[in-house]
């Protein structure tokens, strides 16, 4: 599931994991990420850290306090210049993290390497 | 989807992402903001960033960069947004809209500005974050022969959902791996935790593979856990240590809570993006079934009444839910005429900038919702409107001064939904119309005889006439002529009407009337023969059953209508398109009078006038060609198909070759009805 308050990358993750040959549900939020896991089966979650209504730390701690998505891998797309973002968000119990712009294969492996 | 699909999406979602920018700063700069705000502000760039950096827009990237610095420490309190800040990142919008709209049609963006305003950004947000440098590839080191890795996770590392499996499983893929487990730290039964973490496994990995590509199976794990990584040749260089032990706070359990309660209560609205071409078949679809109706209802109608008692109000509840559907269907495509409205300030700002005036614009309404397509064509009007009332409307400021008003002018944007149509108004503070001037100017070009008498507004209506041009004003804004003509044809072409109200010396007020939609018209259905004929009811002026003395023939150009003081040409429709046994004189018929673009005003002489309804429009050319004078056909609810007349492209050709526009004159004749 790509979270991503920018449809743009949203798409780009859709598009690039899509031809990759993933399935890719789309969530503009952490909230709406949520209502989609409530019915969804989800593999993976990549989220962006700074949404509206809930932000992307919120959602992992969210996630991680609840033993059903405990083993849940969540990748989070950070920028360079949230590196304390990301120190966050890895407390917060992510799984790894992706710099964007992020290219395509990097992007493939790196949910090979959580998802398996 | 392909790669064009998400450049669009990628267009598509900036021109938002300015949208809401260019929002949120007019929040700040009118100190109505909260603490939302300038997050929003921040994401928005933030966001823009983003995708901008998905297709490599450097120099986009570089300004998106320092003004996302600014907002952060803005965020952070470091900095607070004074009125020069904000004219800073209104300047940074401006320019990431420019480099946005010359990225999209392919253009080179303009040079120089960008980099300066990175400087000034600098200048105001230091300590200087250095921007982002471009990706460049990793240098790779030198390699040997493999390497060994002594991997021992702590519990952290599956807090977080890492799965030690899945990095091995990375590490085959570089080349052939060995392991074995190391359970030296595997406590007795009795003293085990079950949630913490006891094995680690020795790998050895075979092959030339570069240290940075092995640290980077593990770069996602190397806090949570010890891991050592070293070359199997005995060459070996220093030895890294991954060991430092920093565990991860804890869970809180009681941050995570309320926001889950949060979302239950407030579920976020759902949108779903359509295609506009699927809407436009659901409102064509709802367009039959209103036609299909109608027709049943005349057939219902024409039976006797004791036959199917039910038939008649079954039928009318039908109709009632059909409104209510059709309402439904077009409410789909319409959007709030925020997107084009929103453009404005920034042209103000500019433009107020370039005329050295000062302008204040006030805008309301903005939500009033108007088909998508009636939004996309306002923007060049309503942007030539503004130019206008910057330009030749509001006095400088010293003129104002001295004249007793506010240095400061003022200019009203509004948009309102009135009885079926939405208004638009755009009125300014400025010196208002000169009716003298442009009475003269008019005479000087022709447009009105030497010795015509006007009445105030039909000098004000003079200014939408082609051609005219109030000389002594143009400038570098407005350009030549103003185009008031292009303004009013364009709303016109939407089924809007335009009209003007001044006041010398107090101000000039423009007002906009558009349809809510243009799959719907309202339509005068008249009788030609045996055709039937559907006339905008927006173009019609009149429709009168002249007297014989009001007819002249005037060589050439066929028959003149003698109405108030005024000649008005004649269409005769059975000529125009060629429909037989239809009623020739015009004594006998019904002359309506309609406002072209091409004639100016035209009586078009039919036989009889059916009814006032509204239509679903059909596309013509869809289904047979484009033909001159006809914008599209519908179905009425007899089953017949009648054209819908382009009124305002009518003219010009036909028996009324070389008909020019009304000439008013002085001496008024008794109208005649």
């Amino acid at each position: 599931m790509a979270v991503d308050d920018s449809r743009t990358m949203r798409e780009m993750v859709a598009f690039t994991l899509g031809k990759a040959g993933f399935e890719v549900l789309e969530a503009e939020d952490g909230q709406a990420a949520l209502a989609v896991l409530r019915t969804s089966p989800v593999d993976v979650v990549i989220t962006d850290l700074n949404m509206p209504k809930m932000d992307g730390v919120t959602l992992i701690r969210t996630l991680r306090a609840d033993p059903k998505w405990r083993a849940l891998p969540i990748l989070m797309l950070t920028t360079e210049s949230d590196a304390s973002k990301k120190a966050e968000g890895k407390s917060a119990g992510a799984t790894g993290w992706l710099v964007k712009p992020f290219d395509p294969a990097k992007l493939i492996d790196v949910v090979k390497r959580v998802a398996g | 989807m392909n790669f064009d699909h998400l450049r669009a999406t990628f267009f598509e979602e900036s021109a938002e992402l300015l949208e809401s920018a260019y929002a949120q700063l007019a929040a700040l700069a009118e100190g109505r903001s909260d603490a939302e705000t300038v997050h929003a502000l921040f994401r928005a760039i933030h966001s823009i960033k983003g995708g901008g950096g998905a297709f490599g827009l450097d120099r986009m990237i570089g300004l998106a960069h320092v003004m996302e610095t600014l907002l952060d420490r803005a965020r952070d309190g470091l900095v607070t947004l004074d009125p020069d800040l904000l004219a800073l990142l209104l300047r940074g919008t401006d320019a990431l809209s420019d480099l946005l709209s010359a990225e999209r049609v392919g253009e080179p963006a303009p040079e120089g500005l960008t980099e300066e305003l990175i400087q000034q950004f600098h200048a105001v947000s230091a300590p200087s974050e250095p921007a982002p440098s471009p990706r460049t590839d990793e240098p790779q080191e030198a390699v040997g022969e493999g390497w060994r890795i002594l991997f021992q996770p702590h519990a952290a590392l599956f807090r977080n959902a890492s799965e030690p499996l899945h990095l091995v499983r990375e590490l085959r893929t570089l080349g052939p791996v060995k392991l074995s487990v190391d359970a030296g730290k595997l406590p007795s039964l009795d003293r085990m935790e079950p949630e913490d973490a006891y094995l680690g496994w020795n790998l050895t990995l075979e092959g030339a593979v570069p240290r940075l590509a092995v640290e980077e199976v593990f770069e996602f794990v190397a806090d949570d856990c010890d891991l050592r990584i070293e070359p199997l040749a005995p060459a070996a260089k220093e030895k890294f240590e991954l060991d430092e032990r920093k565990s991860p706070s804890a869970v809180v359990q009681g941050d995570a809570v309320p926001a889950l309660r949060s979302d239950a209560n407030a579920p976020a609205p759902q949108s779903v993006r359509v295609d506009v071409s699927k809407i436009d078949r659901l409102v064509n679809l709802v367009g039959e079934l209103v036609i299909n109706q109608a027709m049943l209802m005349q057939v219902g109608s024409a039976l006797p009444p004791d036959i199917c008692p039910g038939l008649i109000g079954g039928l009318e509840t039908l109709s009632q839910h059909l409104r209510e559907l059709q309402e439904g269907v077009m409410a789909i495509r319409t959007q709030p005429v925020k997107s084009v409205f929103s453009r404005m300030p920034r042209l103000v700002r500019e433009l107020s900038a370039q005329l050295g005036k000062e302008v204040r614009l006030v805008v309301t309404g903005e939500m009033t919702e108007i088909d998508k397509t009636v939004v996309e064509q306002l923007a060049d009007p309503l942007t030539h409107l503004l130019r206008n009332a910057l330009d030749h409307g509001i006095e400088p400021p010293e003129q104002r001064a001295a004249g007793g008003k506010p240095r400061q002018g003022t200019v009203h944007l509004s948009a309102e939904q009135r009885s079926g149509r939405i208004i638009i108004e755009m009125s300014d503070d400025g010196r208002g119309i000169d009716r003298a001037r442009v009475l003269d100017r008019a005479k000087e070009r022709g447009l009105v005889r030497q010795d015509a008498v006007l009445n105030d507004s039909e000098i004000d209506e003079l200014i939408f006439l082609p051609g005219f041009s109030t000389a002594a004003a143009v400038s570098e804004v407005s350009g030549r002529g103003v185009g008031m003509d292009v303004v009013r044809r364009n709303i016109e072409a939407l089924g809007g009407r335009i009209a003007v109200e001044s006041r010398l010396g107090s101000g000039s007020r423009f007002v906009l009337s558009l349809p809510l939609t243009l799959a719907v018209l309202d339509g005068l259905v008249v009788s030609v023969g045996a055709q039937a004929y559907i006339l905008p009811i927006t173009s019609i002026v009149e429709s009168l059953r002249p007297q014989k003395e009001q007819i002249h023939d005037v060589i050439g150009s066929g028959q003149v209508l003698a109405i108030r003081g005024a000649y008005i040409p004649l269409l005769p429709l059975h000529l125009r398109f060629a429909v037989p046994d239809a009623e020739p004189d015009p004594s006998r018929g019904i002359v309506v009078i309609v406002e072209t673009d091409r004639a100016g005003r035209l009586g078009l002489i039919v036989d009889d006038l059916l009814g006032q309804q509204q239509v679903v429009v059909k596309s013509l050319e869809a289904n047979y060609g484009p033909v001159d004078g006809v914008a599209g056909a519908t179905i009425l609810g007899d089953g017949r198909v009648a054209l819908i007349l382009d009124v305002p492209a009518l003219g010009g050709i036909g028996p009324v070759r070389g008909a020019s526009q009304t000439i008013t004159i002085p001496s008024p004749q008794p109208p005649s009805h």
